[in-house]
């Protein structure tokens, strides 16, 4: 598999803010790779210089293997960038604005691929109608499609269902997904760590600028988050058992990572004499991981 | 130059061309109320190089026409994109910086001249115009144009609010074309004055295009030549100088 995107030592500053601290990552073509972190942790800055509309300090970014500096045209060409930011332009209409985009990006002609991108995301019937009337969930689909009028093997986008309603998310995500199918390397941002879990096969996670963990979503599942017993009950619980749990709102959660473990654990907690009212069990889940490698209990990633 | 190239020049015309009632037909009104109220004091009294007041105030007007609308045109949509944030639908597409500067001025020179086109159409009738030598016209309407269109680039790049942009446009260009002969000759100003008007690259312009409408002017139209073409080389290494380096667009 060779590179759809390869970020070597990326720095970036804004006066004396570091957003970008030698960045090192690669995403293979097919991938559909996640990059997730808090707010200014440095993402939207690390794509805006993958597009070319930040320039870093020092580092090298290729987009399939193009240099988004020195083979700019080359590397344009082959990336696609739904902006985070809501923007269109006022003076066009949703065909005129994808005809104009597909032009900037040297193409003739391009009807019939707008046509199933609208069609795709559900804008047909808007075709003909001014930027300004759309509603917002319309407004995005319309960046989604500018981004793809040129065909772009490499698809990034910048949180694109902040603020979108539920019918928008599935259409785009059903959409992106088919992308993806056909060979297109998807690079997403979201704060919905849901859509990171069920999407992305690999995740990156940045923080004050710094990739603090890159893995695989399974691993990253493995090794952070753990399944976890959660029951309510009645009478004293034992301290050996307490002392492995957390408490909240008359909820024990007990992590464990094999099955085997549930067994011993409550032949424990009936022979101590509680009874048990309520019993579930959460899977590990991304939020978790999240969280804990953002406290900084991820190791330092091989770069 | 690619298709990318004329498409950004297409979309520029077509977003002035959209809104030319206010783009075109507003500043045509405004340029024939300056012409009624002007050639009405003054018609009779005033005699220009032995030409009646109003012919000579009609090319004066149609060149200052060109360049304020050159400049209103790649400035506002530059600064519109900045502020809305469409500016990223031109900068993330493989279109070079000199295609981006040549689509843009471009399109501030053909504003230019339609609306210049525009004033002359609704003026000429009111006083006759020779014209002269067109040659002078045709080459001083694009340079100026151009020159205009490409300050209205650095404009609109570097203000990041409206308001900079106003004071831009109040504070330099309004004076610059106000005080350069479009209303009077400057051989009637005091000396001191019309000295400093000598220093002014938008009288030559506007001297040059009213050579072509006469055959007579303040200034030799080969001397208004050579500083406007100077002025045209060297905002364009400038401002192509700004954009390669991504002054503002790029951060």
């Amino acid at each position: 598999m060779s590179a759809a995107i390869r970020i070597q030592q990326v720095s970036k500053c804004f006066g004396s803010t570091q957003a970008l601290d030698r960045v090192d990552l690669e995403v293979a073509a097919g991938e559909f790779f996640g990059l997730l972190g808090p707010n200014g942790a440095g993402k939207t800055t690390l794509i805006s210089a993958l597009a070319g509309l930040v320039r870093a300090d020092s580092g090298s970014l290729c987009v399939m293997g193009h240099d988004v500096q020195a083979d700019y045209r080359a590397a344009r060409r082959h990336l696609g960038v739904v902006p985070q930011e809501l923007v269109f332009d006022p003076f066009f209409t949703v065909r005129e604005s994808l005809k104009i985009q597909s032009g900037y990006f040297g193409i003739r002609d391009n009807d019939a691929w707008i046509d199933e991108i609208l069609e795709n995301l559900g804008l047909t019937s808007k075709a003909n109608a001014n930027m300004r009337m759309l509603s917002g969930g319309m407004k995005r689909r319309v960046l989604v499609a500018q981004a793809l009028v040129h065909r772009p093997p490499v698809i990034v986008l910048d949180e694109p269902t902040a603020g979108v309603d539920v019918e928008l998310r599935q259409t785009l995500w059903a959409f992106i997904r088919r992308l993806n199918e056909a060979g297109h390397t998807i690079v997403l941002t979201t704060h919905y760590l849901d859509e990171a879990e069920s999407l992305c096969g690999r995740i990156a996670m940045l923080q004050a600028g710094r990739v603090v963990a890159l893995d695989t979503t399974a691993r990253l599942l493995l090794r952070f988050s753990s399944h976890t017993l959660r029951l309510r009950s009645r009478g004293e619980m034992p301290a050996d058992l307490a002392s492995g749990a957390a408490q909240s709102g008359g909820w024990w959660s007990f992590p464990f990572d094999d099955f085997t473990e549930v067994e011993p654990l409550l032949a424990k907690i009936r022979a101590a004499g509680c009874r048990i009212d309520d019993l579930e069990i959460g899977k590990p889940d991304l939020e978790e991981v999240f969280i804990r490698v953002m406290q900084g209990q991820a190791e330092t990633p091989a770069n | 130059m690619g298709h990318g190239f004329s498409t950004l020049f297409y979309k520029e015309v077509l977003r002035f061309w959209k809104v030319a009632s206010q783009t075109v037909a507003a500043p045509v009104l405004t340029s024939l109320l300056y012409l009624l109220i002007f050639s009405h004091v003054l018609e009779g009294h005033v005699r220009i190089h032995g030409i009646a007041y109003t012919a000579f105030l009609i090319p004066g007007l149609v060149m200052m026409s060109v360049l304020q609308n050159a400049f209103a045109n790649s400035s506002s949509s530059l600064i519109q994109s900045k502020v809305t944030g469409n500016i990223v639908f031109v900068l993330l597409p493989p279109i070079s910086y000199f295609e981006f500067f040549l689509a843009y001025v471009l399109a501030s020179v053909v504003r230019g001249i339609v609306v210049g086109a525009g004033v002359l159409l609704a003026t000429f009738w009111f006083a006759p115009l020779g014209f002269a030598e067109p040659a002078w016209i045709l080459a001083f309407a694009l340079m100026g144009g151009a020159i205009l269109g490409s300050l209205g680039v650095i404009a609109g790049i570097w203000a990041d609010k409206f308001d900079q942009l106003a004071a831009f446009q109040n504070f330099l260009i309004m004076p610059l074309t106000f005080l350069s002969g479009v209303f009077y000759s400057i051989k009637s100003l005091p000396p001191f004055w019309q000295e400093l008007s000598r220093w002014n690259p938008v009288f030559y312009m506007i001297d040059g295009f009213r050579h072509g409408f006469f055959g007579v002017s303040d200034a030799s139209p080969w001397l208004s030549l050579a500083v406007v073409g100077g002025c045209l080389v060297l905002l364009t290494v400038f401002t192509l100088n700004l954009l390669k380096r991504g002054y503002k667009l790029r951060a």
